[in-house]
């Protein structure tokens, strides 16, 4: 039962000796992996040059943790380096006291219109009165689109269908959003390919008369290779303060943002996760990186060494170890980090030598239950286990819905835990190897006698020449057994 | 110059002559055809959005073809072109017309494809080719989007069918094939709201007109078409695949090809799938639909490299 717990700070006890370093050798595989994956995220080519090799260069020589493989190991750098250049995080809008103008850009179809709508919706619920101004003058029914948004979320939408440049109606706009006493105004400006130098000067335009606050740049999550090019030509034209990704709720990978950002190197605002207009959320660079770079079988073993390898963690369970404190409730918080479902297999299985559990075995029943006799006692009990007599011994059965001598072996086995932790804390790693193996030879940490038993040396060693000399010996006195029971 | 690289330049230049293939052992143009020649080569073909596993693929092709030989990289490109010319090749039939009666189109896609400026363009070409057109609104979740094919029905003369914003579509795709039928009209084009290839309800629903109009006339629709962004990247794919589990696509088109996007994911899905692309999207106005063409399409996604 108390396997889990002693696994855990073995392998602990493991990566604390490390088992090697990345070099250029070992890692050549794992980044001709990692380039494959970001070319079929959509990420630019260009772009993935650049971050393999500034990354390559970062990671060598990192030690590799656990029984992970050089190529797991550079993964999970990797995902952490992706994090780092995705943020930082800025979900704000900078709003000013006044007023603040907010213009969307960006190539047909990528969901600008849209997004004015949840933007609107975002503002509106953060007790800001937003104004959308329908510049798009370009596409049939466009106008028609935002004042049917503007209906449904409660928003005043200005247009004016006589006027032809847009730069005007933004001007009229911005005039009138001060007489209706809004606060944000959102320009809603068509889509245009970036090759477009005309509509590309136009907007340039109205960034120069209308005066932004903020420019953002709407892009479709799903966008290619071409990413770079249009996201250089809006920012080059304009000097964009952030970029929203949308179409996210489907199955694109979204690489496309690493390209956009590595272009612009704004920040990220928000993600668009749905057609509904209150699916625009904050950016998250954490999750964005683990779908860009895919590779969720490899994270998750990374997550899964890094869990139980956390540093910090093992640290302050070093100390109360080593105060004696460590108590049940200490336990159960161990218990915890490691029941995560399949965790327990996933782990010994990355543990070289440890001792594997069968793969029927209801590993993470067990925890369960250990976990639901520790909540079912008191806070007092769990400190001090000794005041468990047999009626309190029924009460925790009870709540915990186990039998009352499964309780006892709980508390028996922490009780013959605790000394022996208590003893291996603080001592070198050999000494507690040393100790671990001592436990297993014992029997106490395995109760179903599942570790096998490591061969022991006699402690003496018997060379050739020794050995033919004890069996003339034996030899010998057999032949003279044989000889006296002749004579008998 | 140091000793020592002055050895490893002279031995480089002896590997090279070793692995040069004797036909171009003389030439005093071109360059050896090695990792390095295939990997520009590799990125070349990554940067059209052909995707990693049909650019390793092609990779492969010409290292087998080209190792050891001294060519310019145009001569690489050249072999790639032709081969996308085979790959890609198709009778020039533009769209299966019913045998009698009304043809009907369906035009399928995700969000901001370019579904209705697309059918805008395919009614026209129907138009100037002398057919009758009937127009089915059958976006009725998006704002405003009746609107918009409504406005496109006007500019092009050509008879719309719409329903309420939130109708049922297949209701609507009904009524537009019933009203084909009964004023003899040529062709029938059914717009859907985009719609992602993930969300399970909706691709439902894309079965079920394609269900509803297939009672009212057999075999039909005779075309669904898949509007494919030719911005999008390797999505295109997971594009592919849902619509056609879900709608039977029978074809593409490849809208907003007048940017930079290359359109490249065309090829996968053409080696996956054996979907063809039918037309391509040229332009904003009307007139911009154009045929497909193999060979030219192949061109274009490699000029402008600089090689």
């Amino acid at each position: 039962m108390f396997q889990s717990l002693q696994d855990g700070l073995q392998s602990a006890f493991k990566s604390l000796r490390g088992k090697g370093k990345l070099s250029d050798a070992n890692m050549r595989d794992g980044l001709k992996l990692v380039e494959q994956s970001l070319i079929e995220a959509d990420v630019n080519f260009a772009v993935i040059q650049d971050f393999m090799a500034r990354v390559s260069e970062k990671a060598l020589g990192r030690r590799i943790l656990l029984s992970l493989t050089p190529s797991e190991e550079l993964v999970g750098i990797i995902r952490d380096e992706l994090i780092e250049l995705l943020g930082p995080v800025d979900s704000s809008l900078h709003l000013r006291g006044d007023l603040t103008v907010l213009m969307l850009c960006g190539l047909q179809g990528s969901g600008k219109t849209t997004t004015c709508g949840k933007l609107s919706r975002l503002l509106i619920q953060n007790k800001q009165k937003p104004f959308l101004v329908a510049a798009d003058l370009q596409r049939p029914a466009a106008i028609d689109q935002l004042h049917v948004l503007g209906e449904q979320i409660g928003v005043p939408v200005y247009s004016d269908k006589d006027i032809t440049d847009p730069v005007k109606v933004c001007q009229d706009a911005v005039k009138r959003a001060q007489t209706e006493q809004a606060n944000v105004v959102i320009l809603d400006t068509a889509g245009r390919l970036a090759i477009d130098e005309e509509l590309m000067a136009e907007l340039a335009r109205i960034d120069k008369r209308v005066k932004p606050d903020q420019v953002y740049l709407v892009t479709d999550g799903m966008t290619g290779q071409d990413a770079v090019n249009s996201a250089k030509a809006f920012n080059d034209a304009l000097e964009l303060d952030g970029v929203i990704m949308t179409k996210l709720d489907g199955d694109a990978r979204g690489g496309a943002l690493l390209s956009v950002k590595h272009v612009t190197g704004v920040p990220v605002k928000f993600i668009g996760t749905g057609e509904h207009l209150d699916a625009l959320e904050p950016f998250r660079p954490e999750g964005m990186a683990s779908r860009i770079l895919g590779m969720g079988d490899i994270l998750g073993l990374v997550d899964i060494a890094r869990t139980v390898v956390d540093e910090r963690e093992q640290q302050q369970l070093e100390e109360k170890l080593q105060a004696g404190e460590f108590t049940l409730d200490d336990f159960k918080e161990q218990l915890e980090k490691l029941a995560r479902p399949g965790l327990m297999g996933n782990m010994l299985k990355m543990i070289p030598g440890m001792p594997k559990m069968e793969e029927d075995m209801d590993t993470d029943g067990e925890v369960q239950r250990l976990r639901a006799i520790i909540d079912s006692m008191t806070l007092d009990e769990r400190r001090n286990p000794k005041v468990i007599d047999p009626s309190r011994r029924q009460r925790i059965a009870r709540g915990a819905g186990v039998q009352s001598n499964q309780v006892n072996e709980l508390v028996k086995q922490f009780d013959m835990m605790a000394p022996i932790m208590k003893s291996m804390a603080g001592k070198g790693i050999k000494g507690r190897m040393d100790a671990i193996r001592e436990l297993q030879q014992s029997g106490m940490l395995d109760p179903g006698g599942r570790a096998p038993r490591t061969k022991q040396g006699t402690g003496k060693r018997i060379n050739t020449k020794n050995r033919n000399k004890m069996r003339k010996m034996r030899e010998k006195e057999l032949r003279k057994k044989r000889r006296q029971n002749k004579m008998r | 110059m140091g000793f020592f690289n002055r050895i490893k330049a002279g031995l480089k230049k002896t590997s090279s002559v070793l692995n040069t293939d004797i036909r171009d052992l003389f030439k005093t143009e071109g360059r050896l055809v090695d990792d390095q020649f295939l990997d520009e080569l590799f990125a070349t073909l990554v940067k059209t959005d052909i995707g990693g596993k049909a650019g390793t693929e092609i990779r492969d092709r010409i290292q087998n073809t080209f190792r050891g030989r001294v060519i310019h990289m145009t001569e690489a490109l050249d072999a790639v072109k032709q081969h996308l010319k085979e790959l890609l090749a198709q009778p020039e039939e533009s769209i299966r017309y019913a045998t009698s009666g009304p043809t009907v189109v369906m035009v399928v896609g995700v969000n901001g494809s370019g579904k209705t400026t697309s059918i805008a363009k395919l009614a026209h070409m129907f138009r100037t080719q002398g057919k009758s057109v009937v127009l089915g609104a059958g976006d009725t979740f998006r704002a405003a989007a009746v609107q918009q094919l409504t406005i496109w029905a006007e500019r092009l003369g050509v008879e719309i069918v719409t329903g309420e914003p939130g109708a049922d579509p297949a209701s609507v795709a009904h009524r537009a094939v019933s009203t084909a039928l009964s004023e003899g009209k040529d062709v029938c084009i059914l717009d859907t709201a985009g719609r992602l290839q993930t969300q399970v309800n909706l691709m439902k629903e894309l079965e079920k007109i394609h269900r509803v109009i297939g009672k009212q006339i057999e075999s039909s629709p005779h075309e669904v078409l898949l509007v494919l962004d030719a911005t999008a990247g390797q999505n295109g794919i997971s594009q592919a695949r849902g619509f056609s589990e879900a709608a039977n696509c029978t074809g593409l088109v490849l809208a907003k090809l007048d940017g930079t996007a290359k359109g490249g994911v065309v090829v996968p899905i053409r080696q996956e799938f054996d979907l063809p692309v039918k037309f391509i999207g040229v332009g904003e106005t009307p007139e911009d639909l154009v045929l497909f063409n193999a060979d030219e399409f192949s061109e274009a996604l490699f000029d402008e490299q600089t090689v």
